[in-house]
């Protein structure tokens, strides 16, 4: 067993071996620039990279020629909702998105309106989901756009996204959805799911950091997108610059290794990830989970440990490689602004660890990072005077502190 | 993040971890912070004439407010309650390396050993200090 143990598989993933055996041809020999069309280095190029298409479009259900290749998801947001504000401002400037959502998309919105656009920031239910009736109550007249994540990279809630899909097509809104941590390990099918746009980034998927795609709908309707980087005009005039042939080559092998295996491998991590809880659960008590336990991804556990600060308890097993919400892990001093959308309470989201497993996460590493998270859990109660307080009958809660800060 | 050492010290091995009779006459408690800021710090003394003869902590809190507040115990140990007044965060600070972003949590550990102090004090009948 090789420490600390990999367990924060939503932040990133290693490549996979057969991922990295693919690209590796592709930096020296087949080394060709994609949009040489004179010469067989170019070709072979241009071929390794509509197989990537190809490979990626598999994996949600789309043509090949709507994907567009981007330096990763975060990129992928800027060019979706920058790219479609900018497109179709005529027709309205109304967009819809929610509180839990990834920084790339509530900074972008707030870029936007600053441009001039209206943005709704849906408040999640308790457990992180949006409902299609909150986005149906939210749409105006002027809307153009919804933006949903498919699945919260915090406490993996899976959003409703088939339904907001359909309500979207039949009031003519485009639906961005940011599918980073969904692709791979949920079926995700943009034309079933009536999904307009959609990202995937490459290192969530066990492919390299630094490439990902922008799916870009072509029929039904066709979404056009003002570029937000000016140049050569390379991907339908979407996203200019050479293409990145080894990572793009990465990526479509790991899209195909997820679409093959992701049956077995959800099914591999949610097992993993039930017995986490169930040990968290059943050896500790003041465990609160945070999430869905229905429609939640199949390898994210995001739970609480009240009356133990986050910080300190990751202090506290530094062979195990996980994050907290804590604020102390940022440079913020606020706890993650996911869970305070949740409404948890501030005191638990201090308080929270998400837990990740993966593709190469072992039951042994699970029972491991089990045993020392509660081993860490009780000796830091055993400081806390929350907990003490709370043995004593004394809910915190109700304590009228003299808050410093 | 990187600790310092001696932070992951008192995080290790905290000192004086545990509880005072609150209810007794000798021993002053003192309760700062509050749950939703991420940290909670209880300090205790015991009290013989005017020096501080036993001390203990509960924290919730980052590992650099478990160190300060570990410190803190240590260092009133055996002082005089001026003495004890007398202990600024800065010195905290300097003695765990605390970077800026973790000052509060030694602002919070001397604010803990104020409120002793003065916890204390009213209980003795006494005027409680600044």
């Amino acid at each position: 067993m090789k420490l600390p143990i990999y367990m924060d598989y939503q932040a990133t993933t290693p490549c996979d071996p057969r991922v990295v055996e693919a690209m590796l041809p592709y930096f020296t020999q087949s080394f060709g620039n994609a949009a040489s069309r004179n010469h067989r280095y170019g070709w072979e190029a241009e071929e390794a990279v509509e197989k990537a298409r190809e490979q990626i479009a598999a994996l949600i259900g789309a043509n090949p020629k709507e994907i567009v290749f981007t330096s990763g998801s975060t990129e992928s947001i800027n060019l979706a909702l920058k790219g479609a504000a900018e497109m179709y401002a005529e027709k309205g400037k109304h967009i819809i998105t929610c509180q839990a959502e990834h920084k790339a998309v509530l900074d972008v919105c707030k870029h936007l309106e600053q441009q001039g656009f209206s943005v709704t920031y849906l408040q999640p239910d308790k457990s992180g989901r949006v409902s299609v009736e909150a986005v149906a109550a939210a749409l105006r007249p002027d809307t153009i756009l919804v933006a949903l994540m498919w699945a919260n990279n915090e406490v993996g809630t899976l959003n409703p996204i088939r339904e907001i899909g359909a309500l979207c097509k039949e009031k003519g809104v485009l639906l961005f959805t940011d599918a980073t941590q969904a692709a791979g390990k949920v079926p995700v099918d943009v034309e079933a799911d009536h999904v307009d746009m959609l990202c995937i980034s490459g290192h969530k998927i066990y492919g390299p950091k630094g490439v990902g795609i922008l799916y870009v709908r072509r029929k039904n309707p066709r979404v056009r997108l003002v570029a937000q980087m000016d140049g050569g005009g390379h991907e339908r005039g979407m996203r200019s610059g050479t293409l990145n042939v080894p990572s793009i080559v990465g990526l479509g092998r790991a899209c195909e290794l997820a679409r093959l295996e992701m049956p077995e491998e959800s099914a591999r991590t949610a097992a993993l990830r039930d017995h986490l809880e169930k040990r968290l659960f059943t050896e500790l008590d003041f465990v609160y989970l945070n999430g869905n336990r229905e429609h939640r991804l199949p390898n994210n556990l995001n739970v609480s440990f009240a009356y133990v600060e986050g910080e300190s308890l990751i202090m506290g097993f530094s062979d195990v490689a996980v994050s907290s919400g804590s604020a102390c892990t940022s440079a913020s001093l606020e706890p993650s602004h996911v869970l305070r959308s949740m409404a948890v309470g501030e005191d638990l989201a201090h308080s929270s660890i998400r837990f990740g497993i993966g593709r190469f996460t072992t039951r042994e590493e699970v029972d491991f990072a089990a045993t020392q998270v509660i081993t860490a859990v009780k000796r830091l109660r055993e400081l806390s005077p929350l907990y003490e307080m709370a043995l004593e009958g004394i809910d915190p809660k109700t304590v009228n502190w003299q808050a410093h800060h | 993040m990187a600790y310092s050492k001696k932070v992951l010290d008192h995080y290790q091995n905290p000192r004086n971890v545990g509880s005072l009779d609150k209810s007794a006459p000798t021993v002053g408690t003192g309760v700062v912070g509050a749950p939703e800021c991420g940290d909670v710090m209880k300090l205790q003394i015991q009290v013989e004439g005017d020096r501080i003869v036993d001390a203990k902590f509960k924290t919730f809190g980052c590992g650099s407010a478990i160190a300060s507040s570990s410190l803190a115990t240590e260092w009133i140990k055996g002082k005089t309650l001026d003495e004890a007044l007398a202990i600024q965060n800065t010195q905290i600070v300097e003695e765990l390396s605390l970077p800026p972003v973790k000052i509060h949590c030694s602002v919070l550990a001397e604010d803990a050993i104020k409120a002793a102090v003065n916890d204390y004090k009213s209980k003795q009948g006494g005027e409680a200090a600044k």
